[in-house]
């Protein structure tokens, strides 16, 4: 198989090493060669990070490049925004629709864009997810990541047993239920 | 089946160091090297410390081995400036255990100060350096790092750089080679380096590092991948990756010990190639050493010496081409910031009503240097803020500093700041420090040091006073604040920078993202009492934002309930509710 690429955005403090260590665990226990590369380190607060998951029979270079990513997953509007000339032509983006400002905005030095998700759809394939209010409503604001790689899932070849699988062993024993409802939420009933 | 797993780079060297038989592992955290103890730590046959520094690490790692038995020290690439001390003797008087030094290069500068060569020290050093290209290398390479060390008698660097460091990838597990304890001799020729002495052993460096350049030839980490002759790339680490992404037909001479350089091998290599590149982060090391021997090379004319590269990088610069891609969106950048709820946020708007300069020093609060909070005027290094400061006072004089301050953590000033203010007591200095003590290595994700009453290990133990630290080297005032207590600080900060002498202000409070320590309430804008002065917003937490109507909107998701904000507001419109 042709390495898979993929590319997890957000903002520092969302989580979006959970979700990439989910991505480590199924493609990996599909058999695949993987390499994942995350940010740590001063950036991880509030700043804007970048994870990549690159799996196929043999994987070389552990980060994914411009026009690279099949599917590009979006924890925050305007960092879909940022990168999303990393996808492919015929690439996937799946965004939260949630808004976090950044300093710049707050001091007033830059303006958040606006019609972020308009202008995307009209160059990709965008799907989005208010994973927030989603998170909310099952209870646990913090599960939100979980419901945007569920509806990510839908978008790669693992079927929705192995997922479930592979979440109840990575997150804490603790986390396993409300996670596997939060990843049911984004995936859909069916 | 032999177990595989999924792991960090960091993950992996943890990994290879235990498979090596190591005993002991001492380490001061760093990014991009803090995860190498903090996987260590799972193994219970390895002592691992969090030493206050990087020369102490050093040095325990040394004692470690010079009893007998395998030991390591791990960290960032500028801690391997403040363990190069022990480090250029260590190469002189060789091993009894094997020795390994783990250095994390950080191209690209995710989480540094500068974008130094660890080659270039060990070089310098006289001290072999591995390279691994992903994990299971980093794994490999670790037990090979130990082999070698104690073949030939020498401390061996193993390099990793941020991306190998922080990516995963799969790993074959082995075992655990127990290897039994060196007996112990007491040999002055070879541990004292007294001068003569010294000179004995300079003459065995320079032998053994010949020897391993021979060797080097016939290592299995040195491997030429011939195929189509036309071009050719010698390479190393995660730039490897790189090349066989973008040109999987050319021949390659893989090095896995890039110090000392393999010639024949190399000589060879480029005698079967007809167009050679040499493609290296940062330092043309392998470069200028291959060009003094008369090899043709390209290297450093066509790539470059900063930053991180990658596999687009190097079709653009040798295809002409590069993946198809648009062209990025211009949207606002995204600098990292201090946390909602960060006890820096505090201090920083004190210091900033009150215009004063300060010192800073490396850590999270570094960030107090840009807007909005535009606190710290310069920062260079581990324990600089005390030093630097003083050293304003004495050219420019005392009244220059009346108001400047030190800003250090409390990590950092277990580091290297406790020298740095002995200094200023001694030499008779006038500057006001600020330890902004949050009980915690913050940047690095959190680890202990002296001063918190916990070891890496996770033991408890007695944690070392600052305050009474202070007070015992002679400085008369010494103020403890609550770093939440803008009154106070603000009036503490009046008197201390007023002062002809050297005085400490210690701030309180943990870092709002260490575990169990949450806020009890949250806070709450009240709309109708909101005058829409923009007070609350001028330190700049994220949580805060101004709405279109002018009043101010807090995201209950990110409050931490700090109450930062509440007592900015000089309208009672926002007030702590019960989560």
């Amino acid at each position: 198989m042709t390495t898979k690429s993929i590319m997890i955005v957000g903002v520092g403090g969302q989580g979006t090493l959970l979700t990439s260590r989910i991505l480590g665990g199924i493609t990996s226990a599909a058999g695949y060669d993987v390499k994942l590369s995350e940010v740590h380190g001063m950036a991880q607060r509030g700043g804007s990070v970048v994870t990549f998951v690159r799996y196929g029979d043999q994987v070389r270079e552990p980060i994914v490049e411009e026009g690279q990513a099949d599917l590009l997953i979006a924890f925050e509007r305007l960092e879909a925004l940022r990168y999303a000339h990393f996808l492919k032509k015929d690439g996937v983006l799946i965004i939260n629709d949630w808004r976090i400002d950044p300093i710049t905005v707050v001091t007033g030095a830059a303006e958040y864009p606006e019609n972020i998700i308009e202008e995307l759809r009209r160059k990709h394939k965008v799907f989005t997810v208010n994973a927030m209010e989603e998170a909310l409503k099952l209870g646990n604001a913090k599960a939100f990541n979980v419901i945007v790689l569920g509806m990510a899932a839908r978008h790669m070849d693992f079927t929705k047993e192995d997922w479930l699988k592979i979440i109840e062993q990575t997150v804490p024993p603790k986390t396993a239920e409300i996670n596997r409802q939060a990843f049911l939420a984004g995936y859909g009933d069916c | 089946m032999a177990e595989k797993k999924i792991m960090l780079g960091n993950e992996a060297i943890a990994r290879g160091a235990y498979e090596a038989g190591v005993k002991v592992s001492a380490a001061y955290p760093g990014t991009p090297s803090t995860e190498i103890s903090e996987n260590i730590v799972k193994y219970k046959e390895i002592y691992a410390e969090w030493s206050p520094n990087e020369k102490v690490a050093m040095e325990v790692a040394i004692g470690a081995s010079v009893s007998g038995v395998r030991a390591m020290a791990s960290m960032k690439h500028v801690g391997v400036n403040v363990a190069s001390d022990p480090l250029y003797t260590a190469s002189y008087t060789g091993v009894n255990g094997g020795l390994v030094l783990v250095a994390a290069d950080d191209p690209g500068l995710y989480s540094s100060q500068n974008e130094q060569d660890t080659r270039c020290v060990a070089r310098a050093a006289q001290v072999p350096v591995l390279e691994p290209s992903d994990s299971q290398e980093a794994k490999d390479f670790m037990k090979f790092a130990f082999e070698i060390s104690e073949k030939y008698d020498t401390p061996v660097i193993l390099r990793t750089t941020t991306r190998l460091s922080h990516s995963q990838g799969t790993v074959v597990l082995e075992e655990r080679e127990e290897v039994p304890d060196k007996v112990y001799e007491r040999n002055i020729g070879k541990y004292v380096m007294m001068p003569a002495m010294a000179k004995n052993r300079h003459v065995y460096v320079e032998k053994r590092m010949e020897a391993m350049a021979e060797d080097g030839c016939g290592f299995p980490v040195n491997r030429a991948e011939y195929k189509d002759s036309s071009i050719g790339f010698i390479t190393s680490g995660i730039p490897y990756q790189y090349v066989k992404e973008v040109f999987p037909d050319a021949s390659v001479l893989k090095l896995g010990m890039v110090h000392p350089l393999p010639r024949k091998l190399i000589e060879e290599f480029a005698s079967k190639v007809e167009r050679l590149y040499i493609f290296e982060e940062l330092e043309p090391v392998i470069e200028e050493q291959v060009k003094s021997w008369g090899i043709q090379a390209e290297g450093k004319e066509i790539f470059t010496r900063q930053g991180e590269y990658s596999a687009n990088m190097l079709r653009r610069a040798l295809l002409e081409e590069s993946a198809e891609a648009e062209a990025p969106a211009k949207v606002p950048a995204r600098p990292p910031i201090l946390c909602p709820g960060c006890p820096h946020r505090s201090v920083f708007s004190v210091l900033n009503k009150l215009k004063i300069h300060a010192a800073g020093d490396i850590g999270c609060y570094t960030l107090g240097a840009v807007a909005p909070l535009s606190v710290i005027d310069t920062t260079i290094c581990m324990g600089a803020s005390i030093s630097s400061l003083h050293g304003m006072e004495k050219a420019r004089g005392k009244e220059f500093v009346k108001d400047w301050v030190a800003v250090i953590g409390d990590s950092t000033f277990m580091h290297t700041g406790v020298n740095s203010l002995m200094n200023m007591v001694y030499n008779q200095g006038t500057g006001t420090v600020m330890i902004v003590d949050n009980s915690t290595t913050g940047m690095t994700g959190h680890q202990d040091h002296a001063a918190t009453g916990k070891t890496l290990k996770g033991d408890v133990v007695p944690a070392i006073s600052i305050y009474k630290f202070c007070k015992a080297i002679g400085i008369e005032h010494v103020v403890e604040v609550n770093a939440f207590d803008l009154k106070e600080l603000e009036k503490v900060i009046r008197e201390e920078t007023a002062r002809d002498e050297v005085s400490v202000i210690i701030t309180k409070s943990p870092c709002v993202l260490l575990k169990g320590n949450v806020f009890p309430d949250k806070c709450v804008p009240l709309p109708e009492k909101c005058k829409k002065c923009g007070a609350c917003l001028r330190p700049g937490c994220p949580a805060l934002t101004k709405k279109e109507d002018g009043t101010v909107a807090i995201d209950e998701t990110m409050c931490n309930g700090c109450g930062l904000c509440m007592q900015l507001c000089p309208f009672g419109a926002i007030e702590k509710q019960p989560r």
